[in-house]
């Protein structure tokens, strides 16, 4: 009677409930409209886009190798992985090979940032859902980790230091040897993030049986990475479609059974291991040799060998020939430290106590009036004038070093042509698979440059792995696809 | 709940990309417009009118067993070709390892092509991200919406004749009209032959 009374005052009606974009469990700015019934799911919105930069656009108008420190903004968490995708691409499109010892130091720090990823999806994760001391331990490692990062290339977050062709320098032996005791000690540390929650009776009523999702339903959607593999699906780019020495490497590939977010996430743990172990064999294979592709076509020309600010065994001194100069007034407007002087269509003077040495006026002059004067710094300029010969009688490695001058220019200005036509190259970073689409109409910018992130179809399946299941659960659910915002909204 | 490591080959044992071009050529005939080679990837270019029945065949047919889409997205040709849009799919096949390229050609008057959600469920936001970047409206898409842009959003920004930057960035900095004032001063001093 009491019941029957209840039921005709009180109505029952499902509630929209906004998540985001600023919360701290949606590992940046997502914004989810949750429709619920009670506690329950019904209906999950995602709406990204918050941090679109159009990383796409811009690449079409930078050249091949200058949109490589965008690739870095992606992911920011494992900004390595995303330029090794980036290089390995563009290398493929132009046909170029790294030598063998930049392979295997691009594999030894992309399986790095592997393991400094999921320990920061293991933090984040676990501290979504309660335990906090994973956290602190994780973040112990992952300073490690992004210490000898800093100590390869400078920089912890941001690295851009593979380079099209190889890597940037080579790794200095500290590095190895620290890399080696961190991978000595790694494995212990792995037992004890996974003493504090692999059984833990929270953490499994929290995991087990949450956001299941089948193995031909994961594919179909499109998931890649450890959220495919946890469903059961052997699909690793490292092993299908081998690139940089990850054939030269022996390792196993995790995969789940049942599909739910604790098979995600021991295939995680596994794959700590694994990378662990990977590095610890290219460490003992590492071989000696260069670290960047010889083709003078697609690096930078030497610097100790270029027109110098200052040339290593002569005191150089700039000086514009009265005769040859037209007075045209481009090198006074191309001199960077304003030095030359002069009037409309009269010779042209360089101020000798402002000149910096650039060489900038070689390159720009094209009546080859200006030149140089192997150890003519402190001259005067009577004296200088009797020495002055035109820029094609100089001395044969003046004139290489003033070519190797120009060539830079013109690399940088409009970049190596890439051949013409279209390629789809995906590599394996730790959310998933990265591809990059190309197509090349024969000039140096890509015509259309396409990032295929994984966070971005990762996160259309989140509405799929939370309805039916509990608010709580949709925290679990974000963090067990372990999307980064910056890659998604790319 | 029981995760195993599996040793997976690194030998690849699918199809040569240029015979499953062949099996689409003859099952497809008069839809096949040109086969492309790059770097031993191949692309077969189609019509847009059977592009959901090419790719439901390149899904099911139990040899090909394209069941993963790798990325689907457009490419706008402006200037370049006749037919300005080409909607792009990259396939795979977790099976046999083996990939292929279709390119479907959409015409500038009429941007519009059959979906490919009742094939893959996951051309869902590919499809979005299309229909926000180039204008491409695909057909039987169960939330055609903006995606990354806002929803007020006006233009394609991904296509040839959007602009990089906005207008107002050489009106606001000031530091970009002096360059300019200073250019204009110096024009005088341009040598003319």
């Amino acid at each position: 009677m009491v019941q029957k009374e209840a039921e005709k005052i009180l109505e029952t009606r499902e509630l929209s409930v906004n998540m985001g974009p600023q919360h701290p469990a949606t590992h940046g700015v997502l914004r989810l409209v949750l429709d619920i019934d009670g506690e329950t799911i019904v209906k999950v919105t995602p709406y990204v886009g918050y941090l679109h930069r159009g990383i796409e656009k811009l690449g079409e108008s930078l050249s091949y190798f200058q949109a490589l420190p965008l690739t870095d903004r992606m992911d920011y968490v494992s900004a390595m992985s995303n330029n090794i995708g980036y290089v390995v691409a563009v290398e493929k499109l132009f046909g170029i090979e790294a030598p063998e010892r930049a392979k295997f130091i691009r594999t030894i720090v992309g399986e790095m940032s592997r393991i400094s990823n999921h320990l920061l999806w293991l933090a984040t994760h676990a501290l979504d859902i309660g335990a906090m001391t994973v956290f602190l331990y994780c973040f112990r490692e992952r300073e490690w980790l992004l210490d000898l990062f800093e100590m390869i290339c400078g920089a912890r977050l941001t690295v851009t230091y593979p380079r099209v062709g190889g890597v940037r320098n080579d790794v200095p032996q500290e590095f190895l040897e620290s890399l080696w005791k961190f991978t000595d000690e790694f494995p212990s540390r792995i037992l004890e993030y996974e003493t504090l929650i692999d059984q833990n009776r929270i953490w499994l009523q929290r995991t087990v049986g949450i956001g299941i999702i089948s193995a031909e339903e994961a594919v179909n959607m499109g998931m890649t990475g450890p959220t495919l593999r946890g469903s059961g699906v052997p699909y690793d780019i490292r092993k299908h479609k081998p690139y940089d020495a990850y054939d030269k490497v022996e390792f196993d590939v995790p995969i789940g059974t049942t599909g739910d977010t604790y098979d995600r996430y021991r295939c995680r743990m596994l794959e700590l291991r694994q990378s662990n172990n990977i590095i610890r064999q290219l460490i003992e294979k590492l071989p000696p040799g260069p670290v960047m592709a010889e083709d003078p076509k697609f690096i930078l020309p030497p610097k100790d060998k270029m027109m110098p600010i200052t040339h290593p065994t002569k005191d150089l001194a700039y000086f514009i020939l009265e005769k040859a100069c037209k007075g045209c007034g481009m090198c006074m407007r191309a001199c960077p430290a304003k030095a030359i002087t002069g009037e409309k269509k009269a010779p042209h003077k360089i101020n000798q106590a402002l000149c910096v040495n650039c060489a900038t006026c070689l390159v720009t002059c094209k009546f080859k009036s200006a030149t140089v004067v192997p150890g003519g710094k402190g001259l005067s300029d009577e004296k200088l004038a009797e020495l002055a010969v035109a820029p094609d009688q100089l001395p044969e490695d003046i004139k290489q070093a003033q070519q190797l001058l120009v060539r830079q220019f013109e690399f940088i200005k409009k970049g190596p042509k890439a051949p013409e036509g279209e390629l789809y190259v995906a590599t394996e970073v730790p959310k998933g698979e990265l591809g990059f689409y190309f197509v090349s109409d024969g000039t140096g910018k890509p015509f259309r440059m396409r990032l295929r992130a994984p966070s971005f179809i990762h996160a259309s399946c989140l509405p799929r792995l939370c309805v039916g299941h509990l608010v709580a659960d949709v925290i679990a659910a974000i963090g067990t696809i372990d999307i980064v915002l910056g890659e998604c909204d790319r | 709940m029981a995760v195993t490591e599996v040793r997976i080959s690194i030998h690849t044992t699918g199809l040569d990309p240029k015979d499953i071009a062949e099996k689409i050529k003859g099952q497809f005939p008069d839809q096949v417009i040109e086969v492309a080679e790059f770097r031993d990837q191949v692309s077969v270019i189609i019509k847009r009118d059977q592009v959901v029945a090419v790719l439901k065949y390149l899904h099911d047919d139990p040899v090909l067993s394209f069941d993963h889409l790798q990325d689907l997205t457009a490419v706008d040709y402006k200037g370049k070709k006749d037919i300005r849009f080409e909607v792009v799919y990259n396939l795979y096949s977790t099976r046999y390892r083996h990939h292929i390229r279709i390119r479907a050609q959409v015409p500038e008057n009429d941007t519009k092509i059959n979906s490919a959600v009742p094939v893959w469920s996951g051309a869902d936001w590919h499809e979005r991200e299309c229909f926000d970047m180039f204008g491409i409206e695909f057909t039987g898409h169960p939330d055609l919406r903006r995606i990354l842009m806002p929803e007020d959003w006006e233009g394609y920004p991904l296509r040839k004749d959007y602009p990089l930057k906005g207008p107002e960035l050489d009106k606001d900095w000031p530091g970009f009209t002096d360059v300019l004032k200073r250019s204009k001063e110096l024009r005088e001093f341009d040598w003319e032959g």
